[in-house]
This record gives structure tokens, sequence and C-alpha cells, in this order.
């Protein structure tokens, strides 16, 4: 019985397999290409020159770094879509059907192209595969997004997805509830529809309750497709690389290819906004658990308020003590120091208490206890601005994270009002900033404002080169700059910013 | 390079450091057992106590209420390993799914152990008399054995597969807005809040999600923790568990952010629903047992949270004019002030939200996120004792939740001495069981009634484990069988 299923399933997976191995058996051909966006499921198939391989690769490389950059900058979709524009028209130009343009299958197929060496190249680690697909995700949402209404419905229709749309019936008997899930203003006219997906396809959309659920089931309103079609091609694409990472070292090819990869591969190292270590004091100025209370001067609004709030209650919960260890070991601070620094601020607790449930976290982010890679990797990196805006806001009780972000406005010029921020106009700026969620803006104007005087003077004096008083993405950063700027005048610190 | 430790998971949560916040506040110590502040009281208000097992002794390991020996006991004669290994195994034989399942140990000494497996129940019953944990806590099954970690070629062979979605209820959470107790303390006023928050997940779970085997278990103090075990739970990745963790999660922002619930209207059916089953508890629970607005300062807070200035001054100015006015009857001020049109500028609408966003601020429950967000985190496993109370962690049965009280729960010494007394009522009987068994000890306990529950529990998870496993192999043979080699 089971035998004979097994061989009346066989031919059907032949046939399944058929005609991508015709593709590869058969002559090289040229693609056609229907749509302008691209799932890319095809490899390509044609001979490249050797330069347009690496030209091609590089300038999706291109467009690709300058979408990481926006995300570290924060820009929102809509700055991200703007600043993107000329950017992909120059390094990657992809038009609609409707542009007639000529070269419309020439540009389709540098796209495609160039996403499959990228592919090659970045499918190695997996740090580099998730980088990739997050990156390439992104690419694919603003190309969605820009696409003709029409051409794009076409080609979420030739994907053949299996979504079930939801019935009149079960739509007439959800009603309510479908519609205050989805926000929809939807009253009695049938225009909206709605797909029935299971929710693991959907998870941002459950994360943020804006989906029915239904034992298991996602009601996807048809406008929220998007999000659909984009979790559908990060899904394959993380797939795929995944497999392609398993064929590499099989990789059948003259060793004219690899070098070229595994260059590419290196030239994405992140334009990351990480913490560096020149950020560090100059060596005279060590930071010891003596003189914080000292240098918190200097210190950006968000480990300002963890300072003062360890100083009143003598306790951080845990988020906040990483935090602000973090910190502290990027200002310099060593590892002896910071245990003393804690101990002296968790005033309340015993000894034992200390030695037991605190002293065991600050070594571990200096790395000097844990495993094997957190000790060889020195611990943990200090928070970058990005990171503290992008992680979980603060339960009741905890007080880490940007406070830009964390506070209500109300209680944040409160809060500015402390450390002596009153022009109005600053103020009304930072109101406005964190209005849009422009954190890191409104922390950048605060701190112009706070060091004026002295970043003219810089300035004017050209003292200073324009990248180093480029916009703060770090909050080490934040310190070390307003550190140098008010000590201009001392000869002690007679050494400039990194770079 | 075992992989908890690889680039992926150290920067922010290296998998040693995952646990330090729950661990953290739990953490026991000779200041909790000294002080009349924090620990002992929970006693107090609690039935008549059972003889602490070791006011001096038992400070030598560590500050435990527990003393090594009653823990050895524990684990010989009470812990229901099998059950616990076939709740994990999901099948009678050993599988990978228990033996490359991670334990971790809490040492009588505090050091922590990482990374334990065991081929069977036998061998962590074994490891568990031998070094007589204080507890010990369940992680996610590995590609490969965790004890081989370190012999594996390359660090992406080690890495977490598979673990049951957990969710994590604590009452300090529930500090900002507790007025009877504050910190490790607790009374049945304030558990009501734990009541609530099973209420309202685990409806949730089942409901929306379509998840089937639940299991509460009360944390041994002033918690409880929840374990989605039905495999398609199991098998999610970080990005799901950290939607699920988001579809729960309401409340926004630190003591600084001003109004935490600021919901969409129309409310998420989630939403609808959660706030038709708090609504009650509210009236209840909160404005009488808890009496949240009392003081000046705290309906102060009230007024915050309230939309309409008018309203707010003349409720302020009733409110001055009767310090002791109780919660109440503050609350219903609101709506009887708002109908006599003080206000002209009032938005009956507005104000009827802001009314529905308070009461699930003090009412919806507050998840430990974290917890539920990374496949690789630890959590203690139940049917261990509490250090701190001697409480064993035991399942709770959502049938009856509402009856499910604290103070109830065994100690593990009421325990022993339950077995003692059987034993000396039951002297010179058959010690043959109605089948011909051998009674266990956990038979002749108060733990019977828990652990017959958590047997059930576990059968219907086998089941329908069963059943899924038929359809994956019959529709997978083919392909998986050419894979192999």
């Amino acid at each position: 019985m089971i035998r004979s299923d097994y061989t009346r399933l066989d031919p059907k997976r032949r046939n399944v397999l058929a005609p991508i191995k015709q593709q590869f058996a058969g002559e090289w051909k040229q693609q056609e290409y229907n749509h302008r966006l691209n799932f890319y499921t095809v490899p390509p198939t044609a001979e490249i020159s050797l330069e347009q391989f690496e030209e091609w690769a590089i300038n999706r490389l291109k467009v690709l770094s300058e979408l990481e950059t926006c995300t570290f900058r924060n820009r929102s979709p809509e700055e991200t879509a703007t600043y993107m524009a000329p950017l992909l028209e120059k390094h990657l130009p992809l038009h609609s059907n409707s542009s007639r343009s000529s070269a419309l299958q020439e540009e389709r197929r540098k796209d495609h192209y160039s996403h499959f060496i990228l592919r090659l190249a970045f499918s190695s680690t997996e740090d580099l595969r998730r980088r990739f697909s997050r990156l390439e995700t992104m690419l694919f949402r603003l190309r969605y997004k820009d696409d003709d209404t029409r051409e794009r419905q076409a080609f979420v229709n030739s994907l053949d997805f299996a979504w079930e749309t939801v019935g009149e019936q079960e739509k007439a008997e959800l009603g309510d509830e479908l519609r205050a899930a989805t926000g929809s203003t939807w009253k009695g006219n049938d225009d909206e529809g709605w797909f029935k997906v299971e929710w693991e396809r959907v998870p941002e959309l459950v994360e943020q309750r804006r989906v029915l659920l239904k034992r298991g089931m996602a009601y996807v309103p048809v406008r929220e497709q998007m999000s659909l079609v984009v979790s559908e091609y990060t899904r394959r694409l993380e797939v795929a690389l995944e497999q392609t990472a398993r064929a590499l070292p099989r990789l059948d090819e003259d060793d004219r290819l690899s070098p070229i990869l595994s260059h590419l591969s290196r030239s994405f190292a992140a334009p990351d906004a990480a913490y560096d270590s020149s950020s560090a004091l100059p060596g005279q100025l060590q930071p010891h658990a003596g003189n914080i209370d000292a240098l918190s001067q200097h210190f950006p609004l968000c480990m300002s308020h963890l300072h003062t709030t360890l100083q009143k209650t003598h306790h951080l919960k845990h988020f906040g003590r990483l935090q602000y260890t973090l910190f502290l070991k990027g200002l310099g601070l060593s590892l002896e120091d910071c245990i003393v620094f804690w101990r002296r601020g968790l005033s309340d607790k015993t000894d034992d208490q200390f030695n037991k449930e605190y002293k065991y976290n600050v070594r571990h982010a200096y790395g000097d206890v844990g495993g094997d890679s957190n000790r060889r990797g020195r611990g943990y990196t200090p928070y970058s601005c990005q990171k503290l805006l992008t992680e979980a806001l603060p339960g009741s009780g905890q007080q880490h994270g940007c406070p830009y972000r964390t506070f209500s406005p109300d209680n944040l010029v409160a809060m500015l009002q402390t450390t002596g921020i009153h022009d109005r106009d600053v103020i009304k700026g930072v109101r406005e900033d964190v209005g849009k969620q422009r954190f890191h803006v409104a922390c950048n104007r605060v701190f112009e404002f706070a060091h004026r005087g002295e970043i003219k003077k810089v300035k004017d004096g050209g003292m200073w080169s324009a990248s180093e008083l480029d916009t703060i993405l770090h909050p080490n950063t934040y310190f070390k700059r307003s550190f140098l700027l008010k000590h201009l005048d001392d000869p002690a610190v007679d050494v400039k910013m990194e770079d | 390079m075992p992989h908890a430790e690889s680039p992926e998971t150290a920067p922010d949560a290296p998998a040693e450091a995952v646990m330090v916040p729950t661990v953290e506040e739990e953490k026991p110590n000779l200041e909790d057992m000294f002080d009349s502040e924090s620990d002992g009281d929970e006693f107090n208000s609690s039935a008549p106590n059972p003889a602490p097992v070791a006011a001096a002794p038992a400070a030598k390991s560590g500050g435990n209420q527990v003393d090594d020996e009653t823990m050895r006991q524990f684990y010989q004669r009470l812990f229901p390993f099998r059950f616990l290994f076939q709740w994990l195994n999901h099948s009678p034989a050993p599988t990978t799914d228990f033996m490359h399942r991670e334990f971790a140990f809490t040492l009588p000494n505090d050091a922590y152990l990482r990374y334990q497996s065991f081929p069977s129940a036998d061998m962590l019953r074994k490891q568990c008399m031998q070094q007589v944990p204080s507890r010990f806590e369940i992680g996610p099954v590995y590609s490969t054995n965790p004890r081989d970690r370190k012999t594996v070629r390359k660090s992406s062979m080690f890495r977490p597969i598979s673990k049951e979605l957990v969710f994590d209820i604590d009452m300090t959470d529930y500090d900002p807005i507790r007025t009877c107790c504050q910190g490790t303390k607790i009374c049945n006023r304030c558990w009501s809040w734990i009541t609530m928050a099973i209420k309202v997940v685990d409806v949730a779970l089942r409901d929306d999600f379509g998840f089937k085997h639940i299991l509460w278990v009360y944390s041994g103090r002033r918690g409880a923790h929840a374990w989605v075990c039905d495999r398609r739970a199991r098998e999610m990745d970080d990005s799901r568990r950290k939607a699920i963790a988001g579809y729960f999660e309401l409340l926004k922002g630190g003591d600084k952010g001003g109004k935490k619930v600021n919901a969409k209207r129309p409310l998420h059916p989630h939403l609808e629903r959660s706030l038709k089953v708090l609504r009650e508890h509210f009236q209840t629970d909160i404005l009488i047992d808890q009496d949240p607005f009392l003081s000046e300062a705290q309906s102060t807070q009230l007024l915050n949270l309230l939309p309409d200035p008018t309203l707010n001054a003349s409720l302020s100015k009733k409110w001055s004019s009767a310090p002791d006015r109780p919660s109440t009857s503050k609350w219903t001020d609101i709506d009887s002030l708002a109908s006599t049109g003080t206000s002209k500028t009032l938005d009956p609408k507005a104000l009827k939200e802001a009314k529905q966003d308070i009461v699930l601020e003090y009412t919806y429950p507050r998840l430990d996120t974290e917890v539920s967000k990374k496949l690789n985190h630890l959590l203690k496993s139940p049917f261990c004792v509490h250090p701190g109370t001697g409480r064993v962690c035991v399942p709770i049965d959502t049938r009856k939740l509402e009856e499910f009280d604290p103070f109830a729960v065994p100690t593990v010494t009421e325990l022993l001495g339950q077995i003692d007394m059987w034993d000396v009522e039951h002297k010179g009987e058959d010690k043959e069981g109605e089948e011909g068994k051998k009674i266990a000890d956990w038979e002749k306990t108060a733990l019977k009634g828990y652990v017959d529950f958590f047997r059930g529990f576990v059968a219907g998870l086998l089941k329908d484990e069963k059943g899924g496993k038929r359809e994956r192999e019959e529709g997978t043979t083919a392909g998986a069988d050419a894979m192999e080699f």
C-alpha cells in the first residue's frame, strides 16, 4: 500500500523540479522580467562579465549600506524614502512598466543579478545573513510601497500565495470584532476584504494588536497585505540564505569569484554607531570611583537620570544598572573602580548582598566572568542611542532607556529644567522633536544649546572639523565631546576627538 | 563556542545574565530571614505558621529557609520526577526532547550550574539528591546535548531549538499601585491581581492563539508562571515570542512616563474582552480592597489621568473637603459630577475612555515580558521548593482559580511531616494499595492533589503529541530519511 503510494508521488515530484532543472541543464537564456518587484526565487542563468559582476554588486551594496545608515539615524520611513530616492535612481534604478523606459529589462536584470551575487557574498556567517536579510527586506518594502498600485497587485497575484479569503458569511459573523481589531472605519460597505492566515505569518501585526486573532488564525485586512508580502519575502529569503550557506563549500567556480565575494563581505563592515574605545578619556584624566559625580555634569540625560536616581534611591533595577555600568566602562572606568562605585552607590545593601547579587553583573559586563566568548570579547559594548531607542520601554520602577523617549513630555521638560535648560525655544524644539519621535534630534538640540559658546569657538577658530561635530549617536560620544568642549583651555586636555 | 554566548545573544542578553533580573528579587539571603520587615510578615498574615524548619541552622546554607537534608528528602521522596520527565519528553521512551534539554541548578552555596542535561528521569533525580539544589530551572532543548556543547566543531551546531512559551507574573511589578503590601510580601488581597492576570492571559492564549496545553504554576512566593506546551508554541522562534509578548503588553512607560494605558479605540477585541473580565475585579478587589485613591497624593494621581480640567477642579474641591472619602465614592463622584454639567468643555466619550484606561491601568496583567521573548530563557521548574518560603511550586488549576490560596500551598516540611504521620496511622497495615502497588510517598501527603492534576495535564499533552507525531512521520518519511546521510 504504502509503496504504491510513493511510486504515485514520485513522478509528481519530478514534475515540480523539472522547470528548474531544465533551466540549468538547458541553454543559458535570458530571463523575461514581467514585474518590477522580484522575489528572487529563480537564480540568474545567463552570463555576465566579471566587471559587471563586481560593479553591480558594489552598486547594490552601496544602496544597502545607505539604508542601514538610515536606521542608525532613526529616520522615519518617509524620511528614508526621500533620502533614498536619488541614491536608488543613481545606483540601482528600477522603473515600473508604465514608465515605458527602454532600459526596463536591463534594470531588472541588474537588480536580479546583484541580489544573487550579494546573496553569495553574505551567506557565510549567521551575522551577515541576518543583516543582509534585514536590509534586503527594507529595500523590498521601500520599492513595494512606491510601486504602481495595479502593477503591484499583478505582482502579488503572480506569487500565488495560498491566502484564504474571509467569506461574506464569516465576515458578517465576526462583524464588529473584525473592525475593532483592525481599526477599520469601514461601516457597512463591503469594499474591504480580509485574508485568513496562520498568525505566525504576520508576527508584527500581532505584536501591535492590529489584527483579529481566532484560534491561531489572524484576520488580515487587505490593506495590510504589504505586511504579509514582506514577511513572506523575508521568510523565503532566510530559507534561501541558509541553503546558500550550506551549498557554499561546494560552490563550483573558478577562483575568480571568491576574492571578489570575500572582498564584498568585508567591505560590508557596518558604518556602525558603535562604541569606539577612543571615546574614553585621555590618560591623565582617568575617571575613578571618586570623580564620577563631578564628571556627571557632562553626561547625556539618559545617564544623568540614572546617576541621580542612584544617588536618590540608592538602587537601580537590572537594566538601568547594566546601561550605566557599560557607559562607565566606556568612560574608561576600570573594573575595580566600577565595583567600588557601585558598592558606594548601592549603599542600602549589605556587603553580603552586594557581593552576591550585584558584583557578578558588573564583572560580567566587563567580561571578567562568564562564558569564553564573553571573556574574550571583554564583556559587552556600551549601548548606543540606536540600542537605547529600540529596546523595550521601561516598566514600573525601571529607569533605563532614553528619557526623550520614555518620559512623558511634561516630565521631560521638568527634568531638563533641573539641568538648567530654560530657553523657551529649545524647550519648544524638544517638544516638537519628541512629538515626531526624533529623540536623538532632541538630545542633540539640547547638547548644542548647552555647549553653544564652545561650539561657536571651535567652529570659528577652525579647531574642529565638521565631522567632529556630527550628530551624536552614542552616549559616550556625548560625554567625550561635552568634556572636551568644556575643557578647551585646559592644557591637560590636549587631545582632539577621534578620527 | 556555545551558542548561548555567541554574538547573537551576547550584547544584550547573554544567557547567564538573562537570568539575573528574575533571580535577583527572589534570592534568599540572611537579611530576609532576620529582618521582620521583609519576609517574616508573610507568615504572620498566613494561617498557623508551620514551624519554620530552621531558623538558625539553615543560615549555613546561604540563608535558605529549608536545610539541605530536608531538600534531599524532598527530592528523594516527593518530587514527581517521572511526570516531569513525561511532560518534557513528550513520549514514554527518552527522546532528545528530554535528553538535550538544559537544566540549571542553584546549589546550596548559591553557585549556579548551567547546561546540565540528563538521559533519563532517574539521572536527574540522582543528581538532585547528590547536589541538593535549592531549586533548578528548565531551559530549551538544544540541537546537541548541552553537556557536549564544548566539543561541537561549529558553534552553529549548538543552538536552542524549542522550549515552551513561558510567562512570568510577579507581584513586584504591581508595587506602584499596591497599597496592602510591598516588596516580597503578599496577602490574599493582592493575590487577586495574579488571579486577574491568569484569567486574562489564559483565555487569550486559548481563544486567540489556539493553544490548548497551558500549565499555570505558583512561583512559591508572590507570583505565577505559565508554560504553554503545545508543539506549535514550543517551536516558535524569538520573533514570534516577541510578537505574543507584545500582544499582551499594554502598560507602557516607566515611573515618569505619565499615563500608562493609552489604548486605541475601538478597543481591540482582546482588550474589550479583558476589560469585561477586569471591570468586576476593579469594583471589589481594587476600589474596596486596595482603596487606591484614598490619600491626597493618590487622588491627585487619579485626576492626572482624567481629561477634563474643569471637572478635575471641581472633583479636587469636593475631595479636599472630605479627606477620608473612600475610593469607591470618589470613583462614582467622577460620573455624578460630570452629569451635573459643571464643565462646559466636557467630552463624555473622552471621559469614558479615560475611565476605561484607568480600570486597565489598575487591573491589566503586568507581565515580565523579557522572560517570554527569548527561546533560551530559563524558568524555575514546577514542583521546586521556593527557598525563601519553603512552599512547593504547585500547579494552579484554572477551573478553580478563585479558590487558589497561596497560603494553603504546602511547605516541604509540612509534607515530610505528613508522610511520617501517614506511616504512623497506617502502621502494620498492608503496605499495598488497592491495585497491589506500593503507595508512593507523595500520595500520602497534600501534594497528591497537585501531582494528580499535573499527571492529568501531562496525559492530555501526550495524547495530542502522539496523534501529531504519526501525522508528521507519515508526511515526511521519504524526504527526511534521504537527508539523514
